[in-house]
């Protein structure tokens, strides 16, 4: 069972830069038609100062500076290997762009078991600021461990 | 050169969002989104890891079939207009499906001081079964 003295536990900030050539490669690998998301001038037409990244791409920011305190695997030490996603959700305040820098920082909120602790629960909040102070967004993370 | 302002859906309860579909899902769909979005987890991309770990083959990410809900809310209204959305897991993406992403506008609500409308939305494979659940919070202008 994972220890529950890892609630409350808020990670160090982390620094992330936003690439326009990973939103690009997000857009092709998920298949996205509209080019506001890889064509900086179909962007700017749209009245975007660069390419905004879409409405999941704070979850691979935050895969791209993974947190190590407070660490689902080192510090929880869950095995990879049993891992499913349980829940995710998105707060949207301020649009995220290529070029950005955001700040990451992960508080996990809650560990609790179910059917007798053959599945523990992980429930991990992220919030993004830009390099302007901006709170951007953040959002929620409910991973699921299978222990059967 | 600014394009025109696109023009904006109307939204009642009851309204259905156009269906967005995606896929089939190949292996090569696999990896190129584990490296676009930083997802390493070997169970999306190594059959051999997948099945020592119980599964019957590499199955999609649950945040690829959350990217195809993004889309059809993106397609629908500009981005900037999504507030608040979430979503459960219910099952996995097998290999090879193909996705199917709905919407239906549930209430016209006021949040956070704002009109919005609140969206059920749901993917379903192509087997019928649906793997996310969830809603949307939309402003209405």
């Amino acid at each position: 069972m994972i220890d529950k003295s890892h609630i409350g536990v808020v990670s160090e900030e982390r620094l992330i830069d936003v690439e326009k050539g990973q939103l690009k490669f997000f857009a092709r690998a998920s298949g996205t038609c509209d080019p506001i998301y890889f064509d900086e001038a179909a962007a700017e037409r749209a009245g975007y100062p660069a390419l905004p990244a879409p409405p999941t791409f704070l979850f691979s920011l935050a895969l791209g500076a993974p947190a190590k305190r407070g660490s689902i695997f080192t510090d929880m030490g869950v095995d990879v290997s049993r891992i499913l996603h349980g829940e995710q959700s998105f707060r949207h305040h301020k649009p995220i762009y290529a070029g950005d820098r955001i700040t990451l920082v992960t508080e996990t909120l809650d560990i609790f078991a179910k059917k007798g602790g053959a599945l523990e629960f992980i429930v991990q909040v992220t919030r993004a600021t830009n390099q302007h102070g901006e709170v951007c967004a953040s959002m929620l993370c409910t991973t699921v461990v299978r222990n059967g | 050169m600014t394009d025109p302002p696109r023009k904006l859906p109307t939204m009642k309860v009851g309204d259905k969002l156009p269906d967005h579909v995606q896929g089939p899902i190949s292996r090569a769909t696999l990896a190129l989104f584990a490296g676009a979005s930083n997802d390493y987890v070997p169970l999306h991309i190594d059959s051999d890891f997948a099945k020592s770990a119980g599964m019957a083959d590499v199955f999609a990410p649950g945040m690829l079939s959350m990217a195809y809900l993004g889309q059809m809310l993106t397609t629908w209204v500009p981005q900037e207009r999504l507030r608040s959305w979430s979503v459960r897991f219910t099952a996995i993406t097998p290999l090879y499906a193909t996705v199917t992403c709905r919407g239906t506008v549930m209430a016209i609500l006021e949040f956070e001081g704002e009109p919005c409308a609140r969206l059920e939305i749901g993917a379903y494979t192509d087997q019928g079964v649906q793997t996310l659940a969830g809603e949307a919070i939309v402003a209405l202008k």
